[in-house]
């Protein structure tokens, strides 16, 4: 019996989303969508009732297999703006402990009648994993999967673009960084490239960022002069410390002196370039406290953009669930 | 007993053989083909019209999984889902626990076989001890216990001066030494191929070089210590070439692959189905036909099932998380023949790989239907059309992506030394 495609997985059959698992298969449409909900969310943030009821009566579960305050937080947010009830289950994973022990814990989450799961795991794949076993009717929206995907930032790192820059048409993008390892880079590349942005750069040394990103649309800039010459959009990734150990960079200041972000490297860069970071920053490793703090950086608006485009994603994706005529399928469980 | 196996189709590569004839069979042998021995008037006959008659399988990488992994497979079950698929002799890995590294280990592993009295298992033992790669096993109070050759198996050899020495020291008893080229360093924590789809998806990538640089290493070696070696599961275009290179350069060297990774790339990883997650893992679809070329040229001489049966549970978990591996035992031969669509493959070249090929691999006597030899054979419906279920399948394990789907070709009747140990019903 084969799978449903995973692309295929997060839309309902009226092609709106009922998960929100990764950007790969989702069209400029619905990301468009994603971000017009988003910007009428923000407006709200600075009245005084901040709440709308699009979610009330739903019980929202932030599953957090790997620990993120931020990232919870901004999700908590975002659903209780929403009008629902939210837990915060912080599971800590033994090294030793299969799929047994990811399932019991859904089996027990579904016996609670959730409506939706927030996730975040170590493993690429899981929230997919997670929407084929779970009960149907159950939304699950990925809070950043391993290496993978981590689709809810890269959608509030589009925000802050168009709402800097106006459209993405024609902008040159760079991401600096440890890209490998990185999620959100993965997803902020797939959305730049469906949003119509076909100049993004991947920056850094070999060891951080793989060929096989060519073939994704991406151009490889091993020297950040030539990465950053020109752009509109800076992303500076963090920089892992146990990425020193793994034998994928000699030290930190190597790293720095190659490739951080401070006001001279920035000088290389469109004079009304924007700086972003998913945070948490390691100042004086890839960005200096001047830029890091200066008039370029947006760091700080990304995270207000992000309980905007989080409120947006969890309403979509319950509607889509609400609105799916689909019967609740009987689990094949080969 | 003498047995009449009437009008079928014979196709042995091993003599080139293939017309339709009789075959004869008495006290456990292959007696005559075409005319009646003296004395066979009273024989059984079986009726092979219609029917393909072919050297019973030998499929070089069987997990048993016993002793000490019941709980996914046993000598009985694997051993009645190998003969369902047509294997009359199947090679099983030294990683049971406890290790094949004790006689008491491979008697109880052949006892056991013996016991089903299903396909023939010959077992591999361990080339160091517990497979740590740090102290040579009895290697040959192994041999002598029935273990058909020596593996360090999936474990890797991190240490290349013990390498070295087992290898000199095989060599002096003219053992025949596998190898699963693996350079742990190179390939820890990866669990698909890196390429594209592991860089898409966020997997740990498994780089060919994981494979080649090993398969270098221990290719110096085997030139030096002048042991006999068999290279198992080959992966990469790259090794094809290497073991091309070093059987041209005359090294008495053999190889094989496992049959999925000559069906599929990592192409079907978008779908995180752990299914799919196999060591070594399903490579790029260059490396695939590389693979499928290094048999049309020769280089590669056996296709094995490498049947690694499952629990459910071991497959129900996020993709990296899984264990690897696939239960295909079962459907080796019309997997294989799916070959036949692509390639222009005749069949006898494919036959070859399932029988003479492998049996020649590890010197067995096996895989032919020649005059005097034991009496393992298949009787095959090349035209039948049928579906591999889940519910019917023979083997304990739960893991294969292949339920469900639709063959042509099926394995009617097994034999072994004139014995049917399968009919398929």
């Amino acid at each position: 019996m084969m799978r449903s495609d995973p692309r295929a997985l997060q839309l309902n059959e009226h092609g709106q989303l009922k998960h929100f698992l990764t950007l790969d298969g989702l069209d400029k449409t619905i990301l468009t969508e994603i971000l017009d909900r988003a910007e009428s969310f923000l407006s709200m943030g600075e009245q005084s009732v901040k709440k709308v009821p699009l979610l009330r009566g739903k019980t929202v579960v932030n599953l957090f297999f790997e620990n993120s305050t931020r990232t919870r937080t901004t999700f908590e947010l975002a659903a209780k703006r929403l009008s629902a009830d939210v837990i915060n289950l912080n599971i800590e994973t033994s090294a030793t402990s299969k799929g047994e022990s990811l399932l019991d814990t859904l089996k027990n989450l579904e016996a609670m009648q959730s409506d939706m799961f927030v996730v975040r795991h170590s493993d690429s794949g899981a929230p997919h994993f997670i929407a084929e076993h779970c009960t149907p009717n159950v939304a699950i929206i990925n809070a950043g999967d391993g290496r993978h995907a981590h689709p809810t930032q890269a959608m509030l790192d589009m925000l802050t673009i168009r709402r800097h820059k106006g459209s993405f048409e024609g902008l040159k993008v760079a991401i600096v960084g440890d890209i490998l390892h990185s999620r959100v880079a993965r997803s902020q590349l797939q959305a730049l490239t469906t949003l119509g942005v076909n100049d993004v750069r991947l920056v850094g040394p070999k060891t951080l960022v793989p060929s096989f990103f060519e073939e994704m649309g991406a151009t490889i800039c091993f020297d950040l002069e030539a990465g950053l010459k020109d752009v509109d959009v800076i992303v500076m990734l963090r920089l892992q410390k146990e990425r020193m150990k793994g034998a994928l960079l000699p030290s930190e200041s190597e790293f720095y002196r190659l490739y951080g972000l401070t006001e001279e490297s920035l000088a290389w860069a469109k004079p009304d370039a924007i700086v972003m970071h998913p945070g948490p920053i390691n100042r004086g490793v890839e960005i200096s406290s001047e830029v890091a703090d200066g008039d370029h950086s947006v760091i700080l608006n990304q995270v207000t953009n992000g309980i905007a485009v989080r409120m947006a994603v969890m309403s979509m994706a319950m509607s889509g669930q609400l609105q799916s005529d689909e019967a609740p399928a009987v689990k094949d469980e080969k | 007993m003498k047995l009449r196996i009437q009008n079928g189709r014979l196709i042995d590569p091993s003599q080139g053989l293939d017309k339709v004839t009789d075959l004869f069979v008495e006290n456990h042998k292959i007696v005559a083909i075409g005319e009646a021995p003296e004395g066979f008037d009273d024989a059984q006959v079986v009726d092979a019209s219609e029917q393909w008659v072919l050297p019973g399988l030998v499929d070089l990488a069987v997990s048993l999984r016993e002793p000490g992994f019941t709980q996914k497979g046993s000598i009985a079950t694997e051993g009645r889902a190998a003969v369902s698929g047509g294997i009359t002799t199947l090679i099983s890995p030294p990683d049971t626990r406890p290790i094949v590294d004790t006689p008491a280990v491979a008697a109880l592993i052949q006892d056991k076989a013996d016991e089903a009295g299903m396909a023939n298992v010959f077992p591999l033992g361990a080339l160091t001890q517990g497979l740590e790669g740090v102290q040579l096993s009895n290697m040959v109070a192994l041999t002598d216990a029935g273990c058909i050759a020596l593996s360090n198996g999936r474990n890797g050899m991190a240490n290349t001066k013990v390498l070295s020495r087992a290898l000199e020291y095989a060599a002096t008893h003219d053992l025949l030494v596998v190898f699963h080229p693996d350079e742990k360093s190179l390939s820890e924590g990866g669990c698909a191929h890196e390429g594209l789809m592991s860089t898409m998806h966020g997997l740990s990538g498994i780089p060919d070089t994981a494979e080649t640089v090993a398969l270098m290493r221990d290719l110096l070696l085997v030139e030096k210590t002048g042991v006999r070696a068999h290279f198992a599961r080959l992966s990469c275009a790259k090794s094809v070439e290497m073991v091309a290179d070093a059987k041209a350069a005359g090294l008495d060297v053999t190889a094989d692959v496992a049959v999925h990774n000559l069906l599929l790339s990592d192409d079907v990883l978008n779908q995180f189905d752990g299914r799919y997650h196999v060591l070594p893992p399903l490579r790029s679809e260059n490396d695939r036909l590389t693979l499928i070329e290094g048999i049309k040229q020769g280089v590669i001489t056996a296709i094995c099932s490498d049947h690694q049966p499952h629990e459910k549970m071991a497959k129900i978990a996020p993709f990296a998380a899984t264990e690897p591996g696939m239960a295909n035992v079962e459907i080796l031969l019309p997997l294989a023949m799916q070959l036949m669509d692509e390639g222009d493959f005749d069949f006898s070249t494919l036959l070859s790989c399932l029988t003479s090929g492998p049996a020649a691999c590890f010197g067995l006597e096996a895989g032919s239907l020649a005059v005097g030899s034991f009496a393992d054979f298949v009787l095959f419906d090349s035209t039948a059309r049928w579906s591999w279920s889940y519910e019917g399948r023979k083997t304990k394990g739960h893991n294969s992506p292949y339920f469900g789907e639709e063959f042509i070709g099926r394995v009617m009747s097994t034999y072994i030394s004139g014995q049917q140990v399968y009919q398929a019903v």
